[in-house]
């Protein structure tokens, strides 16, 4: 595929934060409160995932995982600790600041799809380069290598409802790697998907990792879809227990 | 305009609602177009009436008569220059429903009084020499599908002729043309002396006189004179000037101004909770896509924007189709009353007015959903969603 739209990580000057890690998260905590009742959701968390890795990020139902995803999408900001992507402390950032990092460094995948249903598949996977500055042919160029990528260069003119669950995930790929993101944050890319369209999108996460050096994290809960990674986390009660490296 | 399709595409999303939402808002402004015709219409009368002009009619009502005789002593009175009579006819043409103005007078003088009535001198020859000839406004004409020679019968309401017969009959002499879009067109006008000599009764009287004055700014010391000069007679007076007279003529109707501004206060308050319930509507059934679109890194102020260019363009949409609709059938169909209300256009001032009513309308309807909009938070709609 073109380098205009997916990147190699050598090839990028982005600066890392110390020791070479592109993400850094060092003492997490997040503290919901829901009247006076205080909810301790990460406990002090410490995360270094290098640039180029695929680390998926397991732990049972209200374990943080997902809190932990959004804090690294700048979604959430940690009640206490030190987030920092490419160099960049996003916990310090503004809401107006953190919209403008996130159209730049983050490709979301969520695990409903999400794609806007009054839009074709063309027009969803164009949504993040709207912020950019690039004319109408140069997103069409995009939008198509993007597209091409996920294997649904003849869809993009279906809408969202004439599409399987499968293509519509590989759609709302297409969009989360359309900007070339520094991070691919995924949360349960597969869990709303039967076998074969799971292993589909698994394929073609570790491609991306693997062929095009995207630096993915990926919450699952599923055990099959966490071996397909290179590393897995185990995270317990808002703490990070294990760690394994595949 | 990159934007244009997402708000366009969210527009389309239920396609019923927008439609009827947008009918709505339609009809509001055909509304509101046909109403300021309307308004305009009672006003115009006072704006182009002749601020030289007075009118003079009997003290007590426009409906009782005054002496021929009066017009030679109004003309002797100093600051007044000119002097012509008018009377009401009241007949039917072809049907009670077929209403215009038609006025005896005397052509000669009228026509001086009323300069802004262009009649070609051709035909002002042709009735000036035929007693019972008339002349009628190009509206009139057009209306009725008259041309010059067309004899012309009019059923009297009022007026019996010497003969016992109701049916009056006229030959059209001329067809005039305003010397501006706000010229009064509608009025079909004949001969006062045919009138009076074939009546039965109330012979030697005129319905009111028109007076042209000089200078204009001494109106009230010359209407002070013209009334003290008829002062405890048989028949007294009350001139005004015919900005005043046609003020007043308004007034009989009622206050138009003001049931009109009620009539589009709560018409544009029904359409507000219409438009502004359909844009809540559409925003609550977003909410989880408005957290994608902010999880992209659409900023706040841009999705605070797309939720507002949704209900403005709805607003223009829907508003600009009402008002231009209103405009063209007020151009083709004009006066809806059939002649009560001879000068009927949608005057470009009300556009304007219109246009911003449909801006404010559009962000009005906008704001507080593009609010809760801009205020989403991310993590908290991706959870509900």
């Amino acid at each position: 595929m073109p380098e205009a739209t997916i990147s190699h990580p050598q090839e990028v000057s982005r600066a890392d934060g110390p020791g070479g890690a592109l993400v850094r998260v060092q003492d997490a905590h997040k503290v919901y409160t829901r009247g006076s009742e205080r909810i301790d959701v990460l406990l002090g968390v410490n995360l270094d995932v290098p640039r180029g890795d695929f680390l998926a990020l397991m732990g049972p139902s209200g374990s943080g995982k997902t809190t932990l995803l959004n804090l690294l999408a700048g979604l959430d900001r940690p009640s206490q600790g030190v987030v920092e992507i490419g160099g960049e402390r996003i916990d310090r950032m503004g809401e107006g600041q953190l919209a403008h990092w996130r159209s730049r460094h983050v490709g979301f995948v969520f695990q409903l799809y999400n794609l806007l249903p009054t839009l074709t598949a063309e027009r969803n996977v164009e949504l993040p380069l709207l912020l950019t500055h690039l004319s109408a042919s140069e997103r069409k160029s995009h939008v198509a290598t993007a597209l091409a990528v996920v294997g649904l260069a003849d869809r993009g003119k279906h809408y969202p409802r004439q599409l399987s669950g499968g293509q519509e995930q590989r759609v709302a790929i297409a969009r989360a790697i359309v900007g070339d993101p520094t991070l691919l944050l995924c949360d349960e890319p597969t869990g709303d998907l039967d076998r074969k369209s799971e292993e589909e999108i698994l394929d073609l996460l570790q491609a991306l990792n693997r062929e095009h050096h995207k630096t993915i994290i990926m919450v699952t809960h599923n055990q099959h879809a966490a071996a397909r990674a290179r590393r897995i986390v185990y995270l317990n009660k808002g703490q990070l227990q294990a760690e394994q490296i595949q | 305009m990159k934007f244009l399709p997402l708000v366009w595409s969210n527009l389309r999303r239920k396609r019923v609602r927008t439609f009827f939402t947008l009918l709505s808002i339609l009809v509001a402004f055909l509304l509101f177009g046909y109403l300021a015709a309307v308004r305009s219409a009672f006003d115009m009368g006072i704006q182009i009436a002749g601020v030289d002009r007075l009118v003079l009619t009997h003290k007590t009502s426009i409906i009782l008569s005054l002496p021929l005789s009066y017009q030679d002593r109004i003309a002797a009175v100093p600051g007044v220059v000119d002097v012509a009579n008018a009377s009401w006819f009241g007949g039917i043409y072809q049907d009670p429903k077929n209403f215009f103005a038609q006025m005896a007078v005397d052509p000669e003088r009228y026509l001086r009084l009323y300069p802004e009535f262009l009649l070609p001198e051709d035909q002002k020859k042709a009735w000036l020499a035929d007693r019972t000839g008339a002349i009628c406004g190009r509206y009139l004409a057009d209306r009725y599908h008259w041309k010059i020679g067309d004899r012309i019968p009019l059923t009297a309401s009022v007026w019996q002729k010497k003969n016992g017969s109701i049916s009056w009959e006229f030959t059209l002499d001329g067809i005039y043309d305003g010397a501006t879009k706000t010229t009064d067109t509608t009025q079909f006008l004949f001969h006062w002396k045919y009138l009076d000599e074939s009546r039965v009764r109330r012979n030697g009287m005129v319905g009111w006189y028109i007076i042209r004055i000089s200078p204009p700014d001494q109106a009230p010391q010359i209407v002070k004179r013209i009334d003290d000069l008829f002062a405890n007679s048989d028949y007294e007076t009350k001139t005004s000037t015919e900005k005043a007279f046609m003020q007043g003529f308004a007034k009989q109707v009622g206050n138009i101004g003001a049931i009109i501004t009620a009539i589009l206060s709560v018409v544009f308050f029904v359409i507000l909770l219409v438009a502004g319930n359909t844009m809540m509507q559409s925003v609550r059934e977003r909410i989880t896509e408005l957290a994608v679109l902010k999880t992209v890194g659409f900023p706040n102020g841009l999705i605070l924007s797309l939720v507002l260019s949704e209900s403005v363009v709805l607003a223009v949409l829907g508003g600009g189709l009402g008002l231009g609709l209103a405009w063209l059938l007020i151009s083709i169909h004009g006066d809806p009353t059939r002649g009560a209300l001879p000068i009927f256009f949608l005057p470009p001032g009300s556009a304007v007015i219109g246009v911003a009513f449909i801006l404010l309308l559009g962000l009005a309807t906008g704001a507080i959903p593009a609010l809760q909009a801009m205020r989403l938070r991310v993590v908290e709609a991706l959870r509900r969603g």
